[in-house]
């Protein structure tokens, strides 16, 4: 008989979702149980999709007070049955990684350093820069007279990383400022 | 072939491995010994850029050993179909060709039709153009001897792998192909999929359990931003982008809509013209009516015939026409070939916005080494994105599973979803335009862009709303509420959907079904694996395309032991049946093949750019000087672009004996801009190398360890020399030919790793899909007097 996990929690007689196998007998050192059992206990299941490769392993990701505690497979989803590889085992550390940028950062043109500066004030100046540009080289008509309505001075690169609904409106709004150089990973 | 699923996709490989405990034989055909070969039954090393030549020769050989699936192929492909007199192939070249353009005039490869309009067919398989005789013509010059030659395959190991997958031609067994970059990134990269194609339909390996040719996609969500399309050729839903020749919305619904007058094909794209105003609508919400052809208008439409891909733009960017761009979670200084090009181009633009987890070579190019950031005027944005785990939406697998992933933690300091960038700037591009107005201004005006970005809400407008009330099968819709089907959609107006290939993922019945996680499913269903309850799939959740090639004409499955579907009782059991109409032999049925415009699996494709069969080539940078195949070395349509910086090698140039190919890590994902910043990844792979034969480096004087220059008439590279046995020299064209590996993930902003491998590959680019050759180039590799990029 093949259990998945949720029944596999159900039979060992425990209602608490997030009791160790080393709670349950299970042969595991008891101090590594005990240790298991302090980071994630009380924790909130949160599922996730690993971001690497077309596979999509399912990852669960366990929060306490707000803040993200440990991650691993999801045992319950077909495919990968709990298992990662290397880059999806390193879902926890890729998330809280020291080398995360902080803050929007900008580079005015020549200088050699980034400033920090509001989301805002980043979002204001780059409308401006889009409609400037925009105005500017948008081809209503092509040397045959066509109507072309395109902006081929601008573009958009990327991104496989980023979700469908992203992606959806990504393409809407490239498309309605009359961008046409626009490319991601699927051509990598 | 074309892939190292062990290290690549590696929970992917474990079901191999299980095929593999119940008798499956698992063959390794790639130019490198891997984990993949490890645990393969064998493995078969081939020089890079070859397959099609060791593909033809399977075809070959299934066809003159007659070891095909005589039933399917008559009944299910295009092999009895008659081709038109003007089709020819004479010494590599397909009729029609025009050395001037570089291009085919396709319409000498059609299909001789009958009164009525419907495609001839000859079922004895006899009449000499016939698919299956031209094929077999085609076919017939890649014998062994020549195949062996050219792949550097023994004639042994050649005849291993073509009997052992020529096996799978029987009713009862099936075989798979999984392929990856490996295969693409050719400038004959879509030839060498149509060659599995070939092969899978002769066999009868497509759309029966355990066959098909998969894609292992690499990238995270790369089928979703496929389907929803980052892309500059396509719109949502794999339609084409409107042209310069298609100036209304009628133009492009004509010019885009197939006909077909054989009433036994379902030629499902004659409903094209639903999907596409279903997308305006959604795009343009109220303001696009069926009067103003659903504000077409005010579309971009691209020259016909020009191309807007990455090589193009860096291209256009390196001669002073690009002002400026996004680029988001993508590293393309470090991904892109010619680095050494492309990071100069990208120094002409005014401004860049980037979004990025961390720091890449991208993001930092005008400070990358050796160049003065005084002299760089471009203005950079670099907005700090979330990370997966840090907002919800959904993704899209290599099955075509739509998984949801949850929020678990808010996003990190002050990071934001890619969305709410998309929103940030866009909502303020608008209020610009209302308040200034400007060139067009209706274009953005008009557009029916949401407020604030909101996965939930978007993915209910993917899947698609009726904009009034309508009855659909009985049941009555108001409007605003949501399609159960994409069968639902119409061309009037009178629904949206951003993406017709996902209506029926979130319905007013089921709600967001890329959230379900149950694993029910019928003994039928378990029998191969299918979870009809867990997320959803498109189109209609069905899990095997094309399944009603799995069955015979009266819809029984070939192989009862492995059923996808089966006509029972008067209807369809198992996965969602490819149409729902009754077996082919009531007459009532339809070919299985719904998406072609004839109904069949097309061994024959007339619709490509460089053939309707493939044809070897060698790479556009060969070892080799001739060609065995033909007088035409190179593909006669590769795409390519021909800046100073964009030098070629010369054919069996001496000064670049060796052949180069590129891979990916397990542990680092593609150009390394967010992997090397993971400590536990960094340390498990942490510099670049090249992967050598022993034999090389023996004639090189290079010993393991040792650091090297590895140099292409495009830049030079530093890498520490792993001499291996994972390469073998090869023996080709008489002579022996190294090749050598290396991984392309490393890069300036992690100091002491390396820098961009690509500072070697060439823009050269497949002629259908422009993807750039990064698997075989031509390189020198020499010990270094000292290391610079390389900590030691």
């Amino acid at each position: 008989m093949k259990l998945d996990r949720r029944r596999f929690m159900k039979l060992a007689g425990s209602g608490a979702a997030c009791l160790s196998l080393g709670q349950l007998g299970v042969s595991l050192a008891p101090v590594k149980a005990y240790a298991a059992e302090m980071k994630i206990s009380g924790a909130k299941e949160v599922v996730t999709v690993c971001p690497f490769c077309s596979v999509s392993c399912h990852v669960i990701g366990y929060v306490k007070d707000g803040k993200l505690v440990n991650t691993e497979g999801d045992p319950d989803y077909p495919i990968n049955e709990g298992a990662l590889c290397a880059k999806g085992a390193a879902m926890f550390t890729m998330t809280t990684s020291h080398h995360r940028l902080q803050k929007p950062l900008y580079r005015a043109p020549y200088s050699d350093t980034w400033e920090e500066k509001s989301w805002e004030w980043m979002f204001d100046r780059i409308a401006r820069r889009i409609k400037d540009t925009r105005d500017k080289d948008l081809i209503l008509k092509n040397g045959k007279g066509d109507t072309v309505n395109r902006l081929e001075s601008m573009f958009l690169l990327g991104t496989s990383h980023a979700g469908n609904e992203e992606c959806a409106i990504a393409h809407q709004a490239m498309r309605g400022l009359g961008v046409v150089h626009m490319d991601h990973q699927a051509r990598i | 072939m074309g892939s190292n699923a062990a290290e690549h996709h590696p929970i992917s490989f474990k079901w191999v491995l299980q095929a593999k405990d119940k008798g499956a034989t698992v063959m390794h055909v790639d130019p490198k010994f891997s984990r993949t070969s490890a645990r393969s039954d064998f493995h078969v090393p081939l020089r890079s850029g070859t397959d099609i030549a060791f593909l033809g020769g399977m075809i070959k050989y299934i066809l003159d050993n007659e070891l095909f699936f005589k039933e399917y192929v008559v009944e299910y492909t295009n092999a009895s179909l008659i081709v038109g007199k003007d089709y020819g192939f004479e010494d590599g070249l397909f009729s029609g060709y025009d050395a001037k353009t570089r291009s085919y005039d396709k319409s000498k490869w059609g299909f001789e039709l009958d009164a009525d309009g419907v495609p001839k067919r000859d079922k004895s398989l006899k009449h000499p153009r016939c698919v299956y005789q031209l094929m077999k013509k085609h076919y017939s010059r890649y014998g062994i001897d020549a195949v062996s030659s050219t792949t550097g395959v023994s004639a042994e190991n050649l005849l291993k792998v073509y009997k052992e997958f020529a096996a799978t031609g029987r009713a009862d067994k099936a075989g798979t192909i999984m392929y990856a970059l490996g295969w693409t990134q050719h400038t004959v990269g879509v030839q060498n999929i149509r060659s599995a194609g070939i092969i899978q339909l002769l066999l009868g390996n497509i759309g029966v359990a355990g066959g098909g040719i998969n894609a292992l996609r690499g990238e995270p969500n790369v089928q979703g931003s496929t389907d929803h399309t980052l892309l500059y050729h396509i719109i949502p839903g794999y339609m084409a982008m409107p042209n310069n020749e298609w100036q209304t919305y009628d133009d492009y619904v004509k010019a885009n809509t197939p006909v077909s007058n054989d009433p036994m094909s379902a030629n499902w794209w004659q409903h094209k013209p639903k999907y596409f105003a279903s997308l305006l609508k959604a795009w343009f919400g109220e303001n696009a009516t069926p009067e103003n052809g659903f504000c077409y208008e005010y579309l971009p439409k691209i020259e016909k015939g020009e191309d807007y891909s990455y090589m193009y733009l860096f291209d256009r960017m390196y001669e002073n026409k690009i002002r400026g761009g996004i680029i988001i979670g993508l590293n393309p200084m470090n991904s892109v070939p010619n680095s050494n090009k492309v990071r100069k181009a990208l120094d002409n633009l005014d401004w860049l916005v980037t979004s990025e987890l961390h720091h890449s070579e991208t993001t930092d190019n005008w400070k990358r080494p050796g160049v003065d950031p005084k002299t760089v005027k471009t203005e950079v944005f670099l907005l700090p994105s979330a990370h997966r785990l840090e907002k919800e939406g959904s993704v899209t697998n290599s099955g075509r599973w739509l998984l949801w992933h949850y929020k678990a933690i808010e996003p990190a300091f002050e990071a934001k979803p890619f969305g709410d960038m998309f929103v940030g700037f866009m909502k303020r591009v608008q209020e610009l335009y209302r308040k200034e107005g400007g060139t067009l201004p209706e274009a953005v005006l008009k557009l029916d862009y949401p407020d604030r970005y909101d996965p939930e809400e978007l993915c209910a407008k993917i899947n698609g709303r009726f904009t009034k009330d309508t009855v659909v099968k009985g049941k009555k819709y108001r409007k605003g509420q949501l399609v159960p089907s994409f069968t639902a959609l119409a061309d009037d107006g009178s629904t949206s959907s951003l993406n017709w290939l996902y209506a029926g993922s979130y319905t007013e019945e089921d709600g967001n079904k890329a959230k379900r996680r149950s694993t029910s499913q019928t003994p039928m269903q378990a029998n191969i694996g299918l979870f009809p309850k867990w997320a959803w799939c498109w189109p209609v959740n069905r899990r095997i395309l094309y399944n009603r090639a799995s069955v015979d004409l009266n819809g029984k499955p070939y192989n009862p032991e492995k059923a996808v579907i089966e006509w029972k009782d008067g209807k369809w059991v198992g996965d969602v049946p490819d149409g729902g109409w009754p077996p082919m032999a009531t007459g009532k049925g339809r070919y299985p093949f719904i998406m072609s415009k004839h109904g069949f699996g097309q061994i024959y494709g007339p619709g490509r750019q460089d053939g309707p069969f493939s044809e070897h080539y060698e790479p556009v940078e060969t070892p080799v000087a001739r060609n065995m195949f033909s007088k035409q070395l190179n593909s006669p349509v590769y795409k390519y672009v021909s800046s100073e910086m964009d030098k070629l090698s010369a054919p069996a140039d001496p000064n670049y004996p060796i052949v180069l190919t590129t891979y990916s890590l397990t542990e680092h994902w593609c150009g390394g801009g967010e992997t090397r910043n993971i400590p536990n990844l960094l340390e498990a792979e942490p510099q670049l190398y090249v992967e050598m034969s022993p034999e090389l480096a023996e004639e090189k004087g290079i010993a393991n360890g040792d650091g090297v220059i590895v140099e292409s008439v495009r830049g030079r590279v530093e890498a520490i020399a792993m001499v291996t046995v994972r390469m073998r020299p090869l023996r080709v064209h008489g002579r022996i030919i190294h090749e050598i590996g290396m991984p392309f993930c490393f890069g300036w902003t992690t100091p002491g790793t390396g820098d961009a491998t690509n500072r070697l590959t060439p823009s050269v680019g497949d002629p259908n899909t422009t993807i750039p050759e990064y698997k075989a180039c031509c390189v020198n590799v020499r010990k270094a007097d000292r290391l610079t990029e390389l900590a030691t």
